[in-house]
């Protein structure tokens, strides 16, 4: 290998952490993304962790990005941190020409360990932790604040920010702070006493974050619920989806207790399997109350047979799935967008059922609120649609806001008063002709307005039946409220290339940060593109309209069989032809350099002019 | 199979409860069942029951699974909302609705293969959470609707009508009930209405989880000689521990009763079970002694009936969680949203 000049850049590179799992690494970590932040630079760290709690290696990846690109970068790492001797070597391989090795030098190393085109950094840590701490779980746990001490000198940054963020830590623990701040200034002054301080990525303050604030997709989506009007939870624990429902559990305990009383104005259950947790929501549901569960891809195949009673029974219910990789177990702490066609036309029969795609946690907020009140509107199971990615990562985000005159909407429900004013009162009669009966609810009414649910077959009136026409009649009513949904969920948002194109993306959910920073990518390159981010399934007439408007649209995804792709030729009749699939799905979120990489190569190979045919 | 409308004609001396209700208000469709099925009299013993306890029909909830018992609640009951969910999933979907509006009667309806088999695990865990509900499991040890295979119920060495021997132990839903901590536990027969009308009333008006299993002889494929859930075979091996009488509080307390044999049960709220003893040993207040007492004599091959447990100061799933008495489905934006200001200071938390 050559020689490489060390990389130099501020505020614009990536660290990366390798630890043990259950090594205590994962606070001392966010401690330093967070610290980047009060230095004013925007950062979109990653976790990356395996579906065990201890030992195996788990990374969690800071990108420090002044330029606020939130997805993740893609490329080899600027700045290892190498704390777990099992992934040496692979982590030494990740590391970019002219990059830095962060290491413990305690125990020598063999030359043969390090490359000779990046910087190492060799920091004695578990030789200055056994010297200052005895007890073997301090010592465990201060190593990783003394590297954290020992990293901000190296990249300058201002120690006071993270003792401020340490004091806002342990508030009122004033043992913990001190013991906390006196382990990051060992480190420190290790560092500045002993290395050439600062090295060439540097942390310089800037006022790049703004208002934002640092939130999970899944905090951010039960706050949603909270706002929304759940009053039942009942969920089964899964990952990536847990903190979800941990997250509305904590969420409750402090926003909805009755103060006079200290009674709770919600009801959450940890239910004995998916099959229950989603009865209960259904049972909710059918009794009048906004009920949710939170699951992940093997929880919904448990749930689809409640599924389709929810559809075809028209009880609303909202599922919030955090997809991961499968199929099966698949691999449960990587994340993909998987479960497109799993959830859209889930159970048996002809279903098809409504799916929102939040990008960041700001509309994974607004979108679980939103899906409560389309819940009862529709009468139906609305799938949130988050994966992993967005559900367990801290994202910058614009702050949440919430309309304080909203009231929810509680759809097509007839009271007691309704029904004395002599209104006819049929199940699943369509009033409106927007496919969307009324329901009552049980206990309504003394002798009108009851009516059987079932899964059966039945008429208008609820009357079981199995006569074809009548059947039919109620499917195709199914179908016409599907319809009138398109215009009812939020649509997608188009943005224009700076220059006119022939060609267009299409891209959702938690692709969007990846996918923006990728247009400027490829403008670089002289590859313009329309943008179209889907946000709903059903698609709105203008995601036709766009694919119409352009020669040909690239559709990006993270999953094998380009789902989303299949969904848009199924339902709107497109030639597939004209849909490129860009595929990510090795479990690792998608990066704006593989699109650009992938569609820019694309465009590359159409732009070359065909050899003239060869005469025989 | 076709929807049929009662005629709505009532005799004017018809007999009526304290609402001015008829036996005619509480009952549903016509049943499609076979003529002479135990359920049809479950069905009648809880039209009975809600009658006698003057209900409003209409504050029951009414659930039931998949399955020849989970279509009768159609047929009593015809101003309560019913629900027929999915095959042994009853439980959940009671629970749920339960916990939306704490103020209805729940009446959960479920078979031996929906409880005992498909759905064994939601039974048990709405026993032990302890839902305020009162579950009745129509107990005929074969799945009648896809026409006679064997239940989790049936018993170790008893015959279908095909002459095949079962050779799996059953599963006694009633001990099960006992273990996982149902604060009101009973059996009966579908063919003793005496009995069954009053320990039906008393489940409804007990707060918490109720569970009583009924032996309900199926007709078409499980009424025959080798059979343990026949009407003859249920008769011969019938040990009833005790009869009870559930009296209201509006009601004057006037019972047939022997001095010194009957024992009164104060339930939550008000009502009063009253116990006439039949074995002088029982008592329905010790859950251990009813689980012994339950295994001992069904290994004498005798089917014990009666109250066999019930705790008078039971709480349910909405003490344990705490919620409000008013019901959650009534809470609307301004009782739940915490506004914009709680947002705020959320906002500020995550900076």
């Amino acid at each position: 290998m050559s020689q490489q000049a060390p990389l130099s850049s501020v505020n614009d590179f990536v660290v990366r952490f390798a630890n043990v799992n259950g090594s205590g690494s994962a606070s001392a970590n966010e401690l330093f993304a967070r610290a980047v932040l009060r230095h004013g630079v925007p950062v979109s760290p990653r976790n990356i962790f395996p579906s065990n709690i201890q030992g195996l290696p788990t990374w969690y990846e800071v990108r420090v990005t002044e330029a606020g690109h939130l997805g993740a970068r893609g490329g080899g790492t600027d700045l290892m941190v190498a704390m777990n001797p099992q992934t040496w070597d692979k982590d030494v391989a990740g590391i970019a020409p002219g990059g830095y090795l962060f290491y413990d030098s305690t125990k020598p190393m063999p030359a043969t360990k390090f490359r000779d085109d990046i910087t190492v950094i060799g920091v004695p840590l578990t030789a200055i932790t056994n010297s200052t701490y005895s007890d073997p779980r301090q010592r465990q746990l201060f190593k990783n604040i003394i590297y954290l001490g020992a990293l901000s000198a190296l990249l300058d940054m201002d120690p006071k920010l993270i003792e401020q963020l340490i004091g806002e830590q342990y508030k009122g623990k004033e043992k913990l702070l001190s013991s906390n701040v006196h382990a990051l200034h060992l480190g420190r002054d290790w560092a500045l006493q002993n290395l050439k301080c600062p090295i060439g990525l540097r942390i310089k303050k800037a006022d790049k974050v703004g208002d934002r604030i640092f939130i999970e997709g899944n905090n951010a989506a039960a706050l949603g619920a909270v706002y929304g009007g759940a009053t039942v939870c009942a969920w089964y624990p899964i990952t990536p989806s847990s903190s979800l429902a941990e997250a509305f559990s904590n969420h409750c305990k402090k926003l909805r207790h009755d103060p006079e009383t200290g009674q709770a104005k919600y009801a959450i259950v940890q239910a004995e399997d998916e099959l229950a947790s989603i009865g209960m929501v259904v049972g909710a549901s059918w009794n009048g109350a906004r009920a949710f569960t939170t699951t992940s891809g093997p929880g919904v195949s448990l749930m689809t047979e409640f599924i389709g009673l929810s559809y075809f029974a028209e009880i609303p219910a909202v599922i919030m799935n955090v997809q991961r990789a499968g199929p099966s177990t698949g691999m449960p702490t990587r994340t993909q967008q998987c479960d497109l066609i799993a959830c859209g036309y889930a159970s048996h029969g002809d279903t098809k059922h409504v799916m929102l795609f939040p990008e960041d946690p700001a509309e994974a907020f607004e979108f679980a609120a939103a899906a409560f009140d389309l819940a009862e509107r529709l009468q139906t199971t609305i799938f949130l649609m988050l994966d992993l990615d967005i559900g367990m990562n801290q994202r910058l985000s614009r702050p949440l806001k919430w309309d304080d005159a909203k009231q929810y909407d509680r759809g097509k429900v007839m009271t007691a008063e309704m029904l004395d004013e002599g209104r006819d009162f049929g199940r699943y009669l369509d009033v409106d002709g927007d496919g969307i009966p009324f329901r009552t609810y049980p206990g309504t009414h003394p002798t009108k307005g009851s009516y059987f649910t079932r899964g059966t077959s039945r008429d208008r009136y609820a009357r079981y039946s199995e006569e074809g026409a009548v059947y039919a009649d109620n499917v195709q009513r199914l179908l016409r409220k599907f319809q009138t949904a398109q215009d009812m969920v939020p649509r997608p948002l188009q943005a224009n290339a700076s220059k006119p194109t022939r060609y267009g993306v299409i891209y959702f959910g938690s692709t969007a940060p990846a996918m923006d920073e990728a247009i400027g990518l490829l403008e670089a390159r002289g590859c313009q593109l329309d943008r179209l981010r889907i946000r709903a399934f059903p698609f709105h007439s203008s995601v036709a309209s766009f694919i119409a408007e352009h020669d040909f649209v690239y559709v990006v995804e993270q999953n094998r069989d380009a789902q989303l792709r299949q969904l848009i030729v199924t339902e709107n009749g497109i030639d597939p032809v004209r849909l490129v699939p860009i595929l990510h799905y090795d479990g690792t979120p998608i990066t704006a350099r593989f699109i650009a990489d992938a569609i820019g190569d694309h465009q590359d190979h159409i732009k070359v002019t065909p050899l003239r045919k060869a005469v025989s | 199979m076709t929807y049929i409308a009662k005629p709505k004609f009532q005799h004017p001396g018809i007999k009526k409860n304290a609402l001015g209700y008829s036996h005619r208000d509480y009952e549903g469709k016509i049943s499609t069942l076979c003529a002479g099925c135990g359920h049809d009299s479950i069905t009648a013993s809880i039209i009975e029951a809600c009658f006698e306890l003057s209900i409003e029909p209409h504050r029951v909830a009414k659930i039931s699974g998949i399955g020849c018992s989970s279509k009768t609640p159609d047929y009593f009951l015809g101003n309560s909302h019913g629900f027929n969910t999915v095959h042994g999933r009853m439980p959940s979907v009671l629970t749920g609705a339960n916990l939306a509006n704490r103020e209805l009667i729940y009446l959960g309806v479920s078979g031996d293969g929906d409880s005992a088999s498909i759905g064994f695990g939601q039974f048990a865990h709405a026993i032990r959470r302890g839902v305020n509900m009162t579950y009745i499991v129509e107990n005929n040890g074969v799945y009648g609707l896809t026409k006679g295979q064997f239940s989790a119920t049936a018993d170790r060495g008893s015959k279908s009508k095909k002459g095949v021997t079962n050779t799996d132990n059953p599963i006694d839903l009633v001990g099960i009930a006992l273990q996982l901590g149902a604060t009101y536990v009973a059996r009966s027969f579908s063919g003793d209405k005496k009995q069954l009308v009053p320990i039906i009333e008393g489940a409804i008006r007990h707060k918490g989880a109720a569970f009583i299993d009924v032996i309900s002889p199926c007709i078409a494929f499980n009424n025959h000689a080798g059979s343990t859930k026949s009407f003859d075979y249920v008769r011969e091996h019938n040990d009833a521990v005790n009869r009870l009488d559930v009296l209201t509080g509006r009601d004057p307390i006037e019972i047939d009763q022997d001095p010194g044999t009957v024992q009164i049960v104060e339930q939550h709220d008000g009502s009063r079970l009253a116990l006439r003893k039949i074995d002088a040993d029982y008592d329905p207040h010790d859950r251990l002694g009813a689980m012994t007492f339950l295994q001992k004599h069904a290994a004498q091959g005798q089917i014990v009936t009666g109250l066999l447990y019930v705790d008078p100061e039971a709480d349910d799933l909405h003490s344990h969680l705490n919620t409000v008495e008013r019901p959650l489905n009534r809470l609307e934006a301004a009782d739940l949203c915490p506004g914009q200001a709680a947002l705020d200071k959320i906002n500020a938390s995550l900076r």
